[in-house]
């Protein structure tokens, strides 16, 4: 690498040894939790909207506590946040935007 | 001339306008990339699935356990592969090769829970016009009707799982390269054996071991090309990696899986 790919590295890795253990055995563990949460879900007969909206929601956040902490992107620089997140976030809406309309018409009409 | 003068320049650099190293920005461009791929097949799939009557719902109680020892297996790596990182930037290279052997042997059980999932599917008539015939598949026959009238289903299911299977596979043989490195060439050729000959030959794995074959060529291409000893940086790097594939699950688990259990 290059000396000040070096000189970087070695301060995200010593950002890195600034993170406690202990947090990163708590959000495996609520992982772990949120996972149990929506297998118990699944067997309450919910009706399938609602199931998936929590459904959804629920992975969501497992989503943002992965990328935060265990891809350690809650603590880079906000420029790289913002960046990588309303990217992603713009192209998936542009997908739905395509997606939605049509899937909409489809319920609407019913399924014969 | 010119080229001599810009040598005789000392280096200056300017500032990382992203705050971090390029491999890691690198990576991210490339997830950023991967997650509009699967975030299509998984808008293919909910689309298949609203506008299809009829859509099955195949998954049995004992199906959603394995899935659910599969997402254990997912969150676990995650965590062992956190601890990998942290124990690289500690220099504590013992400790970091032991956690990137825990993260491989988590990635593994959850492709060979995977795959027995998939071959009991294949087995009760789940199945592609690819995949090749298997004997007494039409006595078994649980989902021969549903691969005959709703072929959206088996067609966007194997697709989406076995992409992120061969994303998981993929992460192993990378996590196995950086923990060993060229002592990992033997190991992945062994496995790549053991996996073409252990498995039936109307199996998709059959034909799909050989993907342990290619990573074992281009691997060892590259390990070749150039040898290195890989720091905290390339951990951190394969980490990023291997945490995506775990967050694709995120979705696919319940969206897949939960929303169509069979419920008795």
């Amino acid at each position: 690498m290059e000396p000040d790919q070096i000189a970087i590295a070695e301060r995200v890795a010593e950002q890195h040894r600034h993170h406690k253990k202990a947090l990163f055995f708590w959000v495996w563990g609520a992982l772990l939790v949120m996972t149990a949460i929506e297998v118990y879900l699944t067997y309450q007969n919910m009706e399938p909207v609602k199931m998936l909206t929590i459904l959804m929601g629920l992975s969501l956040i497992k989503a943002a506590l992965i990328i935060g902490f265990f891809m350690h992107l809650k603590y880079e620089v906000s420029r790289m946040k913002w960046l990588t997140m309303c990217s992603v976030v713009a192209c998936l809406i542009l997908m739905t935007i395509f997606f939605f309309p049509d899937a909409r018409r489809i319920i609407e009409l019913g399924v014969k | 001339m010119a080229d001599s003068a810009l040598h005789d320049i000392p280096s200056v650099y300017e500032p990382s306008l992203f705050g971090t190293y390029s491999k890691k920005i690198g990576m991210w461009l490339f997830l950023l990339s991967d997650s509009l791929t699967f975030g299509a097949l998984l808008y293919a799939y909910s689309y298949g699935r609203i506008s299809t009557a009829n859509w099955p719902t195949p998954f049995h109680s004992e199906s959603i356990v394995n899935a659910t020892i599969m997402t254990a297996f997912l969150l676990t790596s995650s965590l062992t592969m956190v601890l990998a990182v942290r124990a690289s930037v500690d220099h504590n290279a013992k400790a970091q090769t032991l956690w990137l052997l825990a993260t491989m042997a988590c990635g593994a059980g959850f492709i060979i829970l995977h795959g027995r999932e998939w071959s009991n599917l294949i087995a009760e008539g789940l199945t592609l016009p690819m995949f090749p015939k298997v004997p007494g598949h039409e006595a078994a026959s649980e989902f021969v009707n549903v691969s005959r009238t709703v072929p959206q289903f088996a067609s966007t299911f194997f697709t989406l799982t076995g992409m992120h299977m061969l994303h998981v596979t993929l992460g192993v043989i990378y996590l196995g390269v950086v923990a060993l490195r060229r002592k990992f060439i033997p190991i992945l050729l062994v496995l790549w054996l053991v996996a073409w000959l252990a498995t039936p030959a109307y199996s998709p794995f059959h034909y799909g071991a050989h993907v342990l074959l290619i990573a074992a060529i281009v691997c060892g291409i590259i390990l070749w090309l150039k040898p290195k000893v890989y720091d905290s940086s390339d951990v951190e790097v394969a980490g990023l990696y291997w945490h995506f594939v775990d967050l694709v699950w995120m979705f696919i688990f319940p969206l897949v899986y939960l929303m169509s259990a069979k419920i008795l």
